[in-house]
């Protein structure tokens, strides 16, 4: 059985369309992607955590782990860290990086990005 | 004939479109869309890596290959723990199983060769010949072998390592340090600044005092610095007049620390004070970006790749991103924690990119964590945001253990540095 050069282009055109269709649908209930669509600015200043406490706050080492935290107590543990109120060794030094608006929306991308993976 | 197809080999095709391998044949029919949506990778260190991984996860639609010619990445972080006699080369072995497998990664064992900025495509040794639609370029560093005279890569692949670029190096190294005579003298020759990973010479010059006190204890170390003063300067010597007392020597660039001739055959080094001689002599050489940055015109004047700091894209050719050692990232330091930080920041531009949306401002962190022995860890952390003049450390943040630490503070940061190595291969790798 053969088939012409144009079905197969058209058809190519078909599954790709499909593709595309397919892909936006898995972009979007994509945990991570959805987290970062309410909330780019929390994603680009949350990133950088991960290298030590894991990805997505899950720590597989000494460090702890913040994962399933709610939002409310991981802005008030930051906030703590940053005026010296809870001791650390080196989280008050990382958490002054930051002002108050963007430690709520850093607390806002952790505290939800596990719930959406619910 | 030639315009027919049979129907087993259109099947063929058609699961190979889906499964997204036949992207090429789609880019010819509709090029931008195709394109849009495939961003390849050079290098797969801690930049290279971590953009990949964070491309699938933030948005699994965009087709992603990674290109690195080793099937086995061992990371410069924690090799100097191996030189120490507390990790084995297989603790710091990084393979792309997990990134291929589970994260949807298309991982090429392959080595870029060329990079064509206008046509937008990646030419790997083999002559395959890769389309992009954004790429990102994660070389790490190259040495200017020529800086010091009569140092060459074959000597540093017979007599003097740098171990600089973790693997036979560092493996080279340690079989050095373990045939050493008790008594012997380990010479650690650190560049100028900038250069990759800034408090790694004297992590290892602490860690290989780690290993001599145990088994080789009147021995020395004597560190022959181009520099005039080292990160975490007043930590280390602090570190080693506690655990090493009378071990490990610094000599600045201005007091006979800055060499500039190596002799191989004699085992012996000239500084402007005179020759020494060495039983083990480590050369750090000066570096530069790697070698397909300049291949590939990513690098200005200075020997490092200009990038826009809000996404990482080279000011020299647009749709290139370079990331890591290789670029020029203000006050951040060339460390895998930098790089695997902007690897993300790229990542994250690249999709608000795709989606035609302005990139959020980019925040990126630096952590890095040194052993001096093993209950005894300091840290450096930073914050980096943008201003008008470009990468700068949030005012007030970041900064280094405190002088006054205690024994528990200490014992607790050489717990964090093993909790962190764990973490951040995991998150990158994992």
């Amino acid at each position: 059985m053969q088939v012409s050069i144009r079905s197969l282009l058209t058809a190519c055109f078909v599954s790709f369309a499909l593709l595309g269709a397919g892909a936006d649908a898995s972009a979007a209930a994509n945990p991570a992607s959805k987290t970062a669509e309410a909330n780019p600015r929390g994603q680009i200043l949350s990133l950088s955590c991960a290298s030590c406490h894991g990805t997505d706050g899950k720590s597989v080492g000494v460090i702890p782990s913040f994962y399933g935290k709610t939002p409310e107590y991981l802005e008030t543990a930051l906030k703590d860290f940053k005026s010296g109120k809870r001791y650390s060794t080196v989280m008050g030094r990382h958490a002054k990086g930051y002002s108050d608006e963007e430690i709520t929306l850093i607390a806002q991308y952790f505290g939800t990005v596990w719930q959406n993976n619910k | 004939m030639s315009h027919r197809i049979s129907r087993r080999d259109f099947n063929k095709l058609l699961v190979s479109g889906v499964a997204g391998s036949a992207l090429g044949l789609f880019g010819t029919i509709k090029p931008a869309f195709a394109a849009q949506n495939r961003v390849v990778i050079i290098g797969g260190g801690f930049g290279g890596a971590a953009a990949a991984k964070y491309l699938k996860k933030l948005d699994p639609s965009i087709a992603v290959t990674l290109v690195e010619p080793k099937a086995t990445f061992y990371t410069c972080p924690f090799s100097n723990w191996v030189l120490g006699g507390l990790r084995t080369m297989q603790d710091i072995g990084q393979t792309y199983t997990v990134l291929r497998n589970r994260h949807g990664v298309n991982v090429i064992a392959d080595k870029a060769t060329g990079i064509d900025a206008v046509k937008r495509t990646v030419t790997l040794k083999t002559g395959r010949v890769l389309n992009y639609g954004r790429l990102i370029v994660s070389p790490g560093i190259d040495f200017k072998w020529s800086a010091i005279e009569g140092y060459s890569e074959a000597l540093s692949n017979t007599k003097m390592p740098h171990a600089y670029q973790a693997g036979s190096q560092t493996i080279l190294l340690h079989k050095q340090l373990m045939a050493m005579k008790n008594g012997g003298r380990v010479l650690i020759c650190p560049p100028g600044n900038p250069f990759r990973c800034p408090p790694g010479p004297y992590e290892r010059a602490s860690l290989i005092a780690h290993y001599l006190k145990a088994k080789k204890p009147k021995s020395k170390i004597i560190i022959l610095d181009a520099k005039e003063k080292f990160s975490k300067q007043g930590l280390f010597k602090k570190g080693w007049d506690t655990l090493y007392p009378g071990m490990i020597e610094w000599r600045s660039g201005p007091t006979g620390g800055k060499i500039s001739k190596v002799d191989g055959r004699a085992m012996s080094v000239t500084t402007d004070f005179g020759v020494e001689k060495g039983d083990v002599i480590n050369i750090i050489p000066p570096q530069q970006a790697g070698k397909i940055a300049f291949d590939a015109g990513l690098t200005d004047a200075s020997g490092w790749c200009p990038i826009n700091p809000n996404t990482f894209e080279s000011t020299l050719h647009p749709g290139v991103h370079v990331i890591g050692d290789a670029c020029i990232a203000g006050a951040m330091p060339k460390s895998g924690f930098a790089a695997s930080s902007q690897g993300k920041v790229a990542a994250a531009s690249i999709i608000r990119l795709f989606q035609g949306k302005e990139p959020a401002p980019p925040s990126l962190v630096n952590t890095c964590y040194s052993l001096i022995g093993t209950d005894y860890g300091i840290s450096v952390a930073g914050v980096y945001s943008l201003s008008p003049t470009g990468i700068i450390e949030v005012p007030g943040s970041g900064g280094l253990t405190p002088m006054d630490a205690d024994a528990d503070h200490l014992r607790e940061e050489a717990m964090f540095a093993d909790g962190w190595y764990k973490n951040i291969s995991q998150d990158i790798w994992g």
